[in-house]
């Protein structure tokens, strides 16, 4: 117990002062982005890693908390602070009534459902013009602000995002570790065995279902009010693949995990500039290579390489 | 404590099971038994809630529960086991048995996200009451070990400690002593008594019919979808017809 609550606050400590290393350059830029990314990847993790429920609707999720932050602040005149956890709220909601149906379907039936969602949002996204600005974007959306101080700078949003992603895996981290995290992996592993223990493994799913994507909505208020602007093209079909991608190089079922698959996915592109067109076909390959040779993630995967070379290099003098 | 009353099942056409009734008395072990194909696995596939019937009730403490979901099952009292050991291979046995204590405790998503005091203490009680039943199985200095690891005998006693943290009223055991070599089946015999001794009624479908013989108070036997003979174990070692079906004798 206490030694999960000193790594976290190693962890912590860390992201606090991670800005005095970067002071104002770029990388504080993209490491806004991999606090969301992080949020993000946490929220489908505990679906998938978690409760072992696949979802290729995320970046739905997402684009809905949005959309609903932006144009509740922008068009309406909202406070961004009611706008976000109304948006929640509604996006949670939505998630549990279409989770009941939704989540009776198994593996590629349930890949498939949740791939449906996601374009059917990308859709909306799209059409609805005169709500959402249409392929165009919305624009105008209002920094969050607490009394004078707006959150209008790299370095404040940097705080400001990763204050959410801190609680985040802090309260992530708790109910993994709680009978709530048990039976959900109890699920995963043998449902009717669940069942059995009187595990209610049909709804115990939904309400997941429903967590996660109330993360992924406050991940994406938080996205549209840093960013001040949003447009469907964030929203799609591709993203919802990239944050897969994060939770398994990561690794399944571990919040830090996460954070690890979010930073890599986020950093990666920018050292892979030259490569631009190119990065599906190197996030496709990375996680081909993952899943082959380290199924665990990373964070499970690299301290193993590491155990593994530091027994063949003590074999090797023997 | 249960009665099973007319039970039919019927898989496409195919009748696994014909009008099976009987019933079993509180605090008792009894043992169904059958040649292959006789229907033990099935009728407990629908005492246990994971099939439902195509005719017929099951009724527990007296109350149809015909049709009703394993996890409404087991908050009414009753668990089961599975012949081929169905653990949560990716837990540790500790937490196996943890999520025994599911009926046992209430926390929910958000009490369990903001660690609040009440599911704190629960949590605390959660881990008593799992080493309680671990020690009664004997396998305590396995707490930390994956269960997934397990050897195949320690995995079923696992199993049954898992299926005592819910503190049943009534627990079904399907081949229990199945995969277990000599020495591990009278572990088993024991086991099995020391749970009936608790008040808990035990209800096994068993192959292994030296074990049958030896702690069943009674026994029903099955045969080709049909309750052949019902009774005390010497009762059922001298029932001609039974001892016709065993032997493949069809006159």
């Amino acid at each position: 117990m206490n030694r999960d609550l000193l790594k976290f606050l190693a962890f912590a400590v860390m992201i606090l002062l991670a800005p005095l290393a970067f002071q104002g350059g770029y990388l504080m830029n993209v490491l806004v982005f991999v606090g969301i990314y992080t949020m993000l990847a946490i929220g489908l993790n505990l679906l998938l890693g978690y409760a072992g429920q696949i979802s290729l609707g995320h970046a739905g999720f997402f684009g809905l908390g949005a959309y609903l932050s932006g144009v509740l602040s922008a068009t309406y005149g909202w406070n961004p602070w009611l706008a976000m956890p109304l948006a929640a709220l509604l996006v949670g909601a939505l998630a549990f009534l279409i989770g009941f149906p939704i989540l009776k379907l198994k593996g590629h039936y349930l890949a498939m459902a949740t791939l449906g969602l996601g374009i059917i949002i990308y859709i909306v996204f799209n059409e609805t013009v005169d709500l959402t600005g249409g392929p165009s974007g919305l624009s105008g959306i209002p920094n969050l602000a607490i009394g004078s101080l707006t959150f209008d700078s790299d370095v404040k949003n940097y705080y400001l995002i990763w204050a959410f992603t801190l609680l985040t895996i802090l309260l992530t981290l708790n109910l993994a570790n709680s009978r709530v995290g048990r039976a959900l992996r109890a699920v995963h592993d043998s449902e009717v065995a669940a069942r059995v223990m009187g595990v209610n493994a049909r709804l115990l799913t939904v309400q997941i279902f429903a967590l996660s994507a109330v993360i992924s909505s406050i991940a994406g208020s938080l996205y549209a009010h840093t960013m001040a602007f949003v447009s469907p093209a964030s929203f799609g079909f591709n993203f919802s693949v990239e944050l897969l991608t994060m939770v398994v190089i990561g690794g399944l079922g571990s919040i830090y995990g996460s954070f690890l698959g979010a930073a890599l996915l986020t950093l990666l592109p920018e050292f892979l500039r030259a490569a631009q067109d190119y990065d599906i076909i190197i996030y496709g390959g990375l996680l081909m290579l993952m899943v082959m040779f380290m199924p665990g993630g990373l964070v499970r995967g690299v301290p193993d390489l590491f155990r593994k070379l530091l027994k063949k290099g003590r074999g090797s003098h023997a | 404590m249960l009665e099973v009353a007319g039970i039919t099942q019927i898989f496409g056409g195919v009748t696994a099971l014909e009008e099976v009734s009987f019933t079993i008395a509180r605090g008792t072990i009894t043992g169904v038994i059958g040649p292959n194909g006789a229907g033990k696995t099935t009728l407990f596939n629908i005492v246990s809630g994971i099939y439902t019937q195509t005719a017929g009730r099951v009724l527990l403490k007296g109350s149809d529960v015909s049709g009703l979901p394993p996890e409404k099952l087991a908050r009414l009292g009753m668990v089961r086991t599975f012949q081929n050991i169905e653990l949560f291979g990716g837990m540790t046995v500790r937490e196996n048995v943890m999520v025994g204590r599911h009926t046992r405790s209430s926390s929910g998503l958000l009490a369990c996200s903001l660690r609040m005091p009440w599911s704190r203490r629960e949590e605390a009680n959660i881990r008593t009451g799992a080493m309680k039943w671990l020690e009664f199985t004997g396998i305590t200095e396995l707490a930390d070990v994956t269960a997934g690891n397990l050897p195949f005998g320690k995995g079923r006693l696992l199993e049954i400690a898992r299926a005592l943290a819910v503190e049943p009223e009534i627990i079904l055991m399907d081949e229990p002593a199945a995969g277990l070599n000599s020495q591990e089946t009278q572990g088993l015999a024991r086991l099995i008594q020391r749970i009936r001794d608790l008040g808990i009624t035990v209800v096994l479908v068993e192959h292994d019919m030296e074990l049958v013989m030896e702690i069943c108070d009674r026994i029903v036997v099955l045969n080709l979808g049909r309750k052949l003979a019902e009774g005390t174990p010497r009762e059922i070692q001298e029932n001609i017809e039974v001892i016709a079906a065993y032997l493949g004798d069809d006159t």
